[in-house]
């Protein structure tokens, strides 16, 4: 593990769900302290590629690195253990658990006692601390979007990967979501991987992006580069939010 | 009402020991969705382990009475758990991702290699225990009636609720029982939280045969015969309970179980013994019609 390894690097990574080839051959890679995007439209391969990250579907071919180590045939469980964490596609929350026990949920596995994780967690979406004793499964969407994402912080992760943080919510609460994952980069140096449809979001808020098209990376650069591009501007960002 | 009392008594006797199985096939069906249809045999397996344990320590007199029954008791759950273990290790886990009746078709093998395997090294004749704790006190007496309450029957029903207590704090309060219902609602954010669901699962089974290794023991104290087939009936009858409470709920499969031990006591006191089978069932079809997810089963609405 060397200081100038790359936090996350992905190479030629082919996944399959059972005949279909999902992801063709990804490469990309994220450095420490990074907020990197992931774009693309709907069944591009985004979700598929954060969950390949995570062993479950298990990448076919390829190499998936974290700072140096080869990951790729790793179990889920060790792999989130030696530091990724993913608020998923569909947020999975655990409907009969309370609000309280999902966060803890989140840092149970790495040993971590749970106390500081949701002060911090609870400082970052004041809502969840008053739904402490909520079942999951009764919250709104935008609550459940924010334990999705407080889950994943309980377990003080080296690389986060979120998935669609914004999806189905109102502009206020992803507007939220999305200065809150600016805080957490900025005061912690927190490595993230975003997955988006909503393209203008995410494209102002990372410092690099990436355009998945049909399992393929299309095109690479620097958010205001991507901004900038005629062609993302007619494919994703459809006529100026 | 002196009768009635007395039934009373016997049937929550029994029915405490369905419960304490049918917490077994409540949790795997709860965690891993399927019947695990050897889990009757295990069971049996305890009644067994508590019975060669029992004979070593009385016939070899090292010690008798209620210290020589707790330690018989540990004994077999620490067994039975081994076996159940096991049996998830070699017949189930190869096939988890597997089409959904390949662990079904397993379990019935395993049901059926566990009673020949106790049917060739025990044998198969009935295998008698003399009574270990005799007596007990008498509560209330109506002309020739009296109503006795066992020291067995106290010592069933105060081992089940500890166990059931032990078995409450641990899947609510400890990060084993979180893990476990984290698994049961949903396996694959459990393993993205970094929870080794396989361990969590194998857990599980462990548990679920250490309550069925103290119905086991308590079976074989109470009724004082058991074979290589008993794990059947009672294996069928748990399920019943655990279908009846609703599957997947840990309360339901004690209120399902005792439930269908005071149906088949009160009908066997009342009608006719040879029915009590036949009545136990029909209750439960009868429930079902109306309430297809059993008593206490999930009908929670989930936002997604």
């Amino acid at each position: 593990m060397s200081a100038s390894a790359p936090m996350l690097e992905v190479q030629d990574l082919r996944t399959f769900y059972g005949a279909v080839e999902a992801l063709k051959g990804v490469s990309l890679h994220v450095d420490p302290g990074e907020i990197v995007t992931l774009i693309g439209a709907n069944g591009a391969g985004k979700s598929t590629l954060l969950m390949s990250l995570c062993g479950d579907p298990r990448a076919r071919s390829g190499r998936i690195l974290l700072e140096g180590e080869d990951i790729t045939a790793m179990p889920t469980h060790q792999i989130i253990r030696r530091g990724v964490a993913q608020s998923p596609e569909g947020r999975r929350i655990f409907p009969r658990m309370t609000v309280l026990e999902n966060l803890i949920m989140g840092a149970q596995a790495m040993g971590h006692d749970p106390a500081p994780g949701l002060e911090r967690v609870f400082a970052l979406f004041p809502r969840l601390n008053e739904r402490q004793g909520q079942r999951g499964g009764t919250l709104s969407g935008g609550e459940q979007q924010m334990l999705a994402i407080g889950r994943a912080l309980m377990s003080k992760p080296r690389l986060l990967l979120l998935d669609e943080p914004s999806l189905g919510l109102a502009p206020l609460i992803s507007r939220q979501i999305f200065a809150a994952i600016k805080a957490l980069n900025e005061s912690e140096g927190l490595t993230v991987l975003l997955v988006e449809q909503n393209a203008n979001q995410a494209l102002r808020l990372a410092h690099r992006g990436y355009v998945l098209v049909t399992g393929r990376i299309t095109m690479s650069g620097s958010g205001a580069e991507l901004l900038a591009r005629p062609e993302i501007r007619d494919a994703y960002l459809g006529g100026g939010h | 009402m002196a009768y009635a009392l007395q039934q009373l008594i016997n049937g929550v006797s029994l029915g405490m020991i369905y419960g304490l199985i049918a917490v077994g096939y409540t949790m795997v069906y709860g965690i891993i969705g399927m019947i695990n249809f050897a889990h009757g045999d295990i069971f049996m397996i305890g009644a067994f382990v508590a019975l060669t344990a029992m004979v070593m320590l009385v016939s070899g007199g090292l010690m008798e009475g209620p210290a020589a029954i707790l330690l018989v008791l540990a004994i077999s759950m620490a067994f039975t758990a081994l076996y159940g273990w096991t049996v998830e290790r070699i017949a189930y886990r190869p096939l988890r991702g597997s089409f959904r009746l390949a662990p079904l078709i397993s379990a019935i093998g395993m049901s059926i290699v566990l009673q020949n395997f106790v049917q060739v090294s025990q044998g198969a004749r009935v295998k008698p225990l003399e009574p270990q704790l005799p007596g007990g006190i008498e509560l209330m007496r109506e002309g020739t009636f009296v109503v006795q309450l066992s020291y067995m029957q106290m010592l069933i029903i105060a081992s089940t609720l500890a166990v059931l207590a032990i078995f409450t704090w641990l899947v609510t309060k400890t990060p084993l029982g979180r893990a476990m219902r984290a698994c049961e609602q949903d396996r694959k954010m459990a393993s993205l939280l970094g929870i080794d669901t396989d361990r969590t699962i194998s857990l599980t089974f462990v548990i679920g045969a250490s309550l069925a290794a103290v119905a086991g023991t308590l079976y074989l104290l109470r009724y004082g015969v058991i074979d290589f087939y008993i794990g059947f009936l009672a294996g069928v009858k748990a399920f019943t309970a655990a279908v009846l409470g609703g599957i997947g709920s840990l309360p339901g499969a004690v209120l399902g179980g005792l439930l269908i031990g005071l149906i088949e006591t009160f009908w066997s006191a009342y009608f006719s013994v040879q029915y009590k089978d036949v009545a136990a069932f029909s209750i439960l079809a009868i429930v079902l019609i109306f309430m297809p997810t059993g008593l206490l089963g999930r009908q929670e609405v989930e936002k997604v």
